[in-house]
């Protein structure tokens, strides 16, 4: 069933990404999402990027037509949520790498938060195409983070992707977990560089998603569903499948390659 | 320990428990995937001759464990795409029923012309999706339109053509015998109930579409009735299908008269490990009454089974 709940709070995170606050007292974990109804409009699956307490939190980006229209909803406005749905992050590894690229931090951020206040010492990659598209930087940076930037343009810290400061960061330090969240080439890339370092990667994964009950197929990944089996999995269930990082479905559940048709 | 194996008309089934038409199919690892966890056999998304994105979201409504709405729109790849899907999954051992709709009996004959040439067991007609305008339930709930479409794809495949029957109307037993006078092999019963979600508080309907097909363990009891009615009208094999979640649900419907049941909502609420958890109660269940296999369980509830 839908819970009706109203949106307390819009906040602009970067140019292109606004999140959404909202009461919907339900347990959820990091890593989770839910799928949330914009009545009129589409129903979208979008990660949980605040978790804790009953105000939860998504952090969309303007993406196509649907997000776009869904940022610039005030609040007040009345969405309907279904979920939380999937599996988490386990958020016990002490030493963590978490690289995120674009709005992938959106997801990280819970996740980090949590072993962040358990103790965990976490150090962060965070990517975007320029500076004022970091997102969350300032929230990795609260919750006592070591954070390493990277822009396309090089306008804020390293110049160019995310990945090539992932793979400095992982010869430099001693990690027992690496999180990462962003494009699924991006993921790719960092699950092959960390299983060269033999540390474990667990990817979150972004699929088209119709039901998010293990019915539809929409977004099946090989043999694996993302939204009951995932969306968060280790990467060696992945790298061994040739539609990672190569291709999803669309609605009709055609194969699409990433990076267009 | 009973015997599983089962039979629809000349194909003959490992166990009676086959995944349903719309539940996992659009992919072929998918469909190995239900194969792999002990399906009987599988039945293909409802495969159309373009592509088609279906509905927009919200698509599905849940209610606690009773039932599942759903308006997908039949979203397909289309024929020309889906045939790969069919070759991985019989690669793998598959037993693959492929599943088609159209809004014509010449658009019907040439998809099962075209999927039969995939190779599949067996092939489903899909004239009972309750919301799809033009297509299922529009074009399979008058038992003229029934005839005229399994006639005219049975003249174009070689092997069994299995009818999926509509509940949303007043007979379904004469849309059975409609089928199985035009030659049809089999009948599946039932599709979704015509159902609707509403909220309250927004005022409108919860799916993108409206109207949606409401499974799950609510309509037991409406597919139970139609199998029970249409095993008494027609010769051929019965397919039973709505709400099956446990080895219990399964062996009523084959004592009411089918020869295979289909899985699809349950899929969703208990994981593809559904199939194993079916196949081994089913068996324990008809140890414990004595009956030797599935095939004895067939119809038992009927006064005179045959």
């Amino acid at each position: 069933m839908h819970t009706i709940v109203t949106v307390t709070e819009r906040v602009p995170e970067t140019p292109s990404t606004v999140t959404l606050r909202f009461d919907y007292p339900v347990r959820a974990e990091p890593g989770q999402f839910v799928m949330i109804w914009f009545p009129g409009d589409d129903e979208l699956p979008m990660s949980l990027s605040y978790t804790g307490g009953s105000s939860k939190g998504v952090t969309i980006k303007a993406m196509g037509a649907t997000s776009q229209r869904v940022q610039s909803l005030p609040a007040g406005t009345r969405v309907g949520i279904r979920g939380p749905y999937g599996n988490r992050f386990d958020v016990t590894a002490r030493r963590v790498l978490v690289v995120a690229g674009g709005s992938g931090a959106a997801v990280l951020a819970p996740a980090a938060e949590a072993a962040a206040a358990s103790g965990s010492r976490i150090t962060v990659a965070l990517g975007a195409t320029q500076a004022p598209e970091l997102l969350f930087r300032r929230r990795f940076e609260e919750m006592g983070a070591q954070v390493e930037v990277a822009t396309d343009d090089g306008s804020d810290g390293t110049k160019g992707f995310v990945t090539p400061l992932a793979d400095r960061l992982l010869a430099d330090g001693s990690f027992d977990a690496v999180w990462t969240c962003g494009p699924e080439v991006m993921m790719r890339k960092v699950a092959l560089s960390a299983a060269r370092s033999r540390v474990p990667t667990f990817c979150s994964v972004e699929r088209h998603m119709k039901c998010a009950l293990g019915m539809c197929d929409a977004c099946a990944l090989g043999p694996l569903h993302v939204c009951v089996d995932g969306p968060v999995f280790p990467s060696d269930r992945l790298l061994g499948l040739p539609e990672f990082g190569a291709s999803h479905r669309d609605p009709s559940g055609r194969r699409v390659p990433f990076g267009g048709r | 320990m009973a015997d599983l194996g089962t039979r629809i008309g000349g194909l003959a089934l490992r166990n009676p428990f086959l995944l349903a038409s719309g539940i996992w199919g659009e992919s072929g690892e998918s469909l190995a995937g239900a194969w792999d966890a002990g399906a009987g056999g599988v039945i293909t998304k409802s495969i159309g001759s373009v592509p088609r994105l279906g509905y927009p979201n919200p698509t599905v409504e849940t209610f606690d464990e009773w039932g599942l709405l759903n308006a997908m729109g039949l979203p397909n790849p289309g024929i020309d795409e889906y045939p790969k899907e069919i070759d991985v999954a019989r690669a793998r051992g598959a037993t693959v029923i492929g599943s088609v709709f159209g809004g014509t009996p010449e658009e019907f004959a040439t998809l099962a012309r075209r999927i039969g040439e995939t190779g599949v067991a067996a092939i489903e007609l899909n004239l009972s999706c309750p919301h799809a305008e033009g297509y299922g339930t529009e074009v399979g709930s008058d038992p003229r339109d029934v005839e005229a479409i399994v006639r005219a794809v049975v003249r174009e495949v070689h092997v069994p053509v299995i009818a999926k029957l509509t509940p949303n109307t007043p007979d379904p037993g004469a849309l059975a015998v409609a089928a199985e006078r035009a030659g049809a092999g089999a009948i599946s019963a039932i599709n979704t109930v015509r159902g609707l979600a509403l909220d309250t508080t927004l005022r409108r309907p919860v799916l993108a579409h409206g109207l949606g097909g409401l499974s799950g363990p609510a309509i037991k009891p409406v597919g139970l009735a139609c199998v029970w009615q249409i095993y008494e009208r027609v010769r051929i094999p019965v397919i039973g299908v709505g709400g099956i979640s446990t080895p219990e649900d399964a062996l009523e419907y084959l004592m009411a008269g089918a020869c295979a049941v289909e899985i699809g909502t349950a899929v969703t609420q208990q994981g593809i490990a559904v199939f194993g958890r079916l196949a081994e109660g089913l068996a324990r269940r008809l140890d414990a009454l004595g009956l030797a296999s599935v095939t004895a369980a067939v119809g038992a509830a009927h006064a005179s089974p045959r």
